[in-house]
């Protein structure tokens, strides 16, 4: 008797644990709701949604990366480095100096530039992470200094700002990602359709069941056939690329590219998607997760603005919540594996 | 051979003349190898005869430094295992290489996955095929569970499984498939091994049971020292002519003859009933007991992974999860950390130099002093006379050969930078010295020499515990062997009872059943 009663109050632990990042975003909801009078308004909440499209879209492509078993620190400078070509493209075109003319772009092919750009820096990490078999961490920290060093070079640290494009050069309209329809912005809806490919990639294809099972036992991958070091390529390039789209949002939100922007928002994406529940030494993780992870942190960044809690004191509480979030999710493991040897025992 | 018994043995895959050579030691040394067509073809050997080399060449995991394999009289090149798997070849890992991430059906299918119009992944069919094998192995599972929650021996079985998938199979590697098996578990394996065979399918068997393969072996095939040394169908032969074959006739050293009456000498350490639980069920060592005398040497031999390392890392308060009682000189020790064991009079030279004996990066002198530096301590600051002194004797004392102390540890030869890990372990004043393969990778010169030093202090009257691989040596260095099988203790000798047949047999005793 008691001992059934003791495993139904593990099983509810359980339940609880699993939605844990979703219980602390709805507190978190109604404590700001409380706070502060303005956080419940649809101009907040659509600001919110602006910073939420672009931590989770950096937070899908580093739970891919994550689940391997590795880490992109090169994303935030990706993102300065994509709007600083888009930017620059809209702006200058592209000067081709042995024939003398300069090319403007269309804004539909300034997007797809952009986006090949972050994919070749993604597979560029992936192929010395693979080829020259250098740590995730550090090939990708260099890739950091690198993508930001040349997002400054593009424009001497400048800002291309207006980036509105001139109706007789043919590239109007860079705006649009920046904008709301319907009431909701598009970054954010660029965020859901991305979170359904990724999560629908990584469930239901060959190509999802071979990161997991890098992440999970990657000599045991090889040894399957599984083409490790084309997976972990792909992988980093799909990370690129959510990069270089979140720079043509950011400077599209902001009608203008800055070369320090997405500075230190790689760790808004791992701290989205730790939150997430994503396991930082691989194998396990959810696209989902890491969404309510990214709302999370996008409330909490928010909401303490709004409540005009200063700056510093913003980054010690982002800070304990994510180690917290840690702790808890270590808990979760411990108690997911006794129940696991308790029903094992229980069976044989 | 008559004509009669050739038509019988139709050769599946041809291994001719293969040579493996690893950094420092030749694996394989021009072994060839025949697999017989729907037979039970069986590897044994001692450790390191080069049994799972041979078998992870043919599996397409490593690729011979030379030699050829052929099939059906084609030469084939196994580049990786996707190739090995493209020729019928499936092999069944000695340590299990699954994803505890990741469910049954998931684990089957890896890599091999059924989709439907090529993108989505058909799961449908994946736990029917998964349902259909596991009942062939009457092995009923939830499909969707996680490996990481399975039982060894369900993992083992699952590991099977995902090979028997395969529709175009033609040799299947078992790499010591039963060792985490029940005996009912086993029972199922070996019918479906005959059903197998019987169906034109060839296996190779590696397994440390020998009655085990006396049960379900066809031709059996010896390595030893990564040479071959003979074949023979199972029918004509037993199991004594195994471990004949096994041991070999080599060169041995001169046994060591001390005439002391054991039984009149003090007892310096006695453990009793030490058991370490195993993660995921068993034990690596299942209550075993035994002591140790003043000034004796014991040496403990067993298989790959019967427990001898974990004996002295429970002594060395590494594994603070182990039960038992461990006394010195009659006290009873609350083991907990290695420098308190150090302390305590316990010193010991780990199995791997390079990584746990020497501290690369530092010289000779200094490996030397690290285990003793707080005997040269001037309140916070190194005393580097008395230090150097100290070094200058043990140097002389163990006949380090060294041109200037102060080179860096790695211009010394494997036997001298040995030499150092010993002397190391001799400067803290030990009472008892723990040994782990102490002639691992050296040359029979150094060995000689190691030995020596060894016989010198035992004299001396420190007690010393060797673990060796190697039967000659063990015997003739110990005054008392005791043997590990399993994580149980299945014998001890003495005196005349120690003979190399003796040791091989109670060394795989722990493996009959459970």
């Amino acid at each position: 008797m008691n001992n059934s009663k003791q495993k139904n109050n593990s099983a509810i632990i359980m339940t609880l644990l699993k939605g844990r990042t979703l219980i602390v975003l709805g507190i978190l909801v109604v404590f700001f709701s409380i706070a502060t009078p303005t956080f419940l308004t649809t101009s907040s909440l659509l600001l919110i949604a602006k910073h939420v499209a672009l931590y989770g879209i950096l937070g899908i492509g580093m739970t891919y990366v994550i689940i391997t078993g590795g880490i992109d620190l090169s994303v935030g400078a990706i993102v300065g480095l994509g709007g600083m070509i888009a930017g620059g493209l809209i702006n200058e075109g592209l000067t081709l100096k042995m024939f003398g003319v300069t090319v403007y772009f269309s804004v539909p092919a300034i997007v797809i530039i952009t986006m090949i750009c972050g994919a070749l820096i993604g597979i560029l990490n992936g192929l010395v992470i693979t080829k020259f078999n250098v740590a995730p961490f550090i090939a990708t920290l260099g890739m950091m200094y690198v993508a930001r060093g040349f997002a400054m070079l593009r424009s001497n640290g400048a800002t291309f700002s207006n980036l509105t494009g001139k109706e007789g050069l043919g590239n109007t309209g860079f705006e649009f990602f920046g904008r709301n329809i319907g009431g909701i912005p598009v970054g954010a809806i660029i965020l859901l359709i991305i979170a359904v490919i990724a999560a629908i990639l990584l469930k239901k294809t060959s190509f999802g069941w071979h990161i997991l099972a890098i992440g999970g036992n990657e000599k045991a991958a090889k040894l399957s056939g599984v083409k490790v070091n084309k997976v972990k390529i792909l992988v980093y390039m799909f990370s690129g690329i959510c990069a270089a789209i979140v720079g043509i949002i950011t400077a599209s939100q902001l009608v203008a590219a800055h070369p320090a922007s997405g500075e230190s928002w790689e760790m808004n994406a791992i701290a989205a998607t730790v939150l997430g529940g994503t396991s930082m030494s691989g194998g396990v993780g959810t696209i989902g997760g890491t969404i309510i992870g990214a709302f999370v942190i996008g409330v909490i960044n928010d909401g303490l603005v709004m409540c005009g809690v200063s700056e510093f004191w913003q980054m010690v509480i982002k800070g304990l919540v994510i180690v917290f979030a840690v702790v808890i999710d270590q808990f979760q493991r411990n108690l997911q594996a006794k129940m696991a040897l308790q029903s094992r025992n229980e069976n044989s | 051979m008559t004509d009669k018994e050739k038509e019988n043995k139709e050769v599946c895959l041809h291994a001719e003349c293969i040579d493996k050579i690893y950094p420092g030691t030749k694996a394989l040394d021009n072994v060839s190898f025949d697999v017989l067509k729907g037979k039970v073809n069986v590897l044994i050997g001692e450790n390191g005869a080069g049994k799972s080399t041979l078998m992870k060449i043919i599996a397409g995991i490593e690729q011979p430094s030379s030699g050829t394999i052929s099939m059906d009289g084609k030469e084939v090149f196994l580049r990786d295992t996707t190739e090995a798997r493209k020729h019928g070849i499936g092999i069944i890992h000695q340590e299990l290489s699954l994803f505890p991430n990741l469910n049954v059906y998931q684990n089957i299918f890896m890599a091999r996955e059924k989709t439907k119009g090529k993108v989505t992944l058909d799961n449908k069919t994946h736990i029917d095929l998964t349902n259909k094998i596991l009942e062939k192995l009457e092995f009923p599972l939830d499909t969707g569970t996680l490996i990481g929650d399975l039982r060894v021996g369900q993992q083992q079985m699952i590991e099977i499984a995902r090979n028997l998938i395969q529709d175009d199979l033609k040799i299947l590697i078992m790499d010591e498939p039963t060792s985490s098996l029940s005996q009912q578990e086993v029972e199922v394996l070996f019918k479906l091994m005959r059903e197998l065979t019987a169906s034109g399918i060839s296996i190779v068997y590696i397994s440390h049971r020998l009655e085990e393969i006396m049960k379900i072996g066809d031709h059996v095939t010896i390595l030893r020292d990564g040479r071959y040394v003979a074949e023979a169908d199972v029918k004509d032969i037993d199991v004594p002519w195994i471990v004949q074959k096994m041991v070999g006739e080599g060169k041995s050293y001169p046994r060591r003859e001390r005439n002391i009456d054991w039984d009149k000498c003090e007892t310096v350490l006695q453990v009793n009933n030490l058991s370490l639980p195993k993660s995921g069920g068993g034990f690596l060592l299942d209550n075993v007991s035994f002591e140790l005398k003043k000034g004796e040497i014991l040496g403990i031999y067993g298989l790959m992974g019967a427990g001898r390392t974990e004996i002295f890392e429970c002594i060395m308060g590494l594994r603070p999860e182990h039960t038992g009682t461990i006394m010195l000189e009659g006290e009873t020790l609350s083991v907990k950390s290695i420098s308190e064991q150090i302390d305590k009079g316990f010193a010991i030279v780990p199995e791997d130099r390079q990584q746990e004996g020497i501290v690369q990066t530092m010289n000779i002198a200094k490996n030397i002093s690290l285990s003793s530096l707080k005997n040269y301590g001037k309140r916070l600051f190194l005393d580097s006379k008395k230090e150097n002194q100290a070094i200058d004797e043990e140097i002389k004392d163990i006949h380090i050969k060294v041109a200037n102390k102060n080179l860096p540890i790695l211009s010394l030869s494997g036997g001298n930078q040995q030499k150092v890990v010993i002397g190391k372990g001799i400067l803290t004043n030990p009472r008892i010295l723990l040994l782990d393969e102490p002639s691992r990778g050296i040359d029979i010169g150094a060995k000689t020499e190691v030995f020596d030093i060894i016989n010198q202090y035992a004299e001396r009257g420190l007690s010393i515990i060797v673990i060796s691989s190697e039967l000659k040596e063990i015997i003739a260095i110990a005054d008392r062997i005791m043997v590990l099988s399993n994580g149980i203790k299945t014998g001890e000798l003495t005196g005349d009872e120690i003979k190399e047949e003796h040791l091989v047999l109670a060394s795989y005793k722990g493996h009959h059943g459970h």
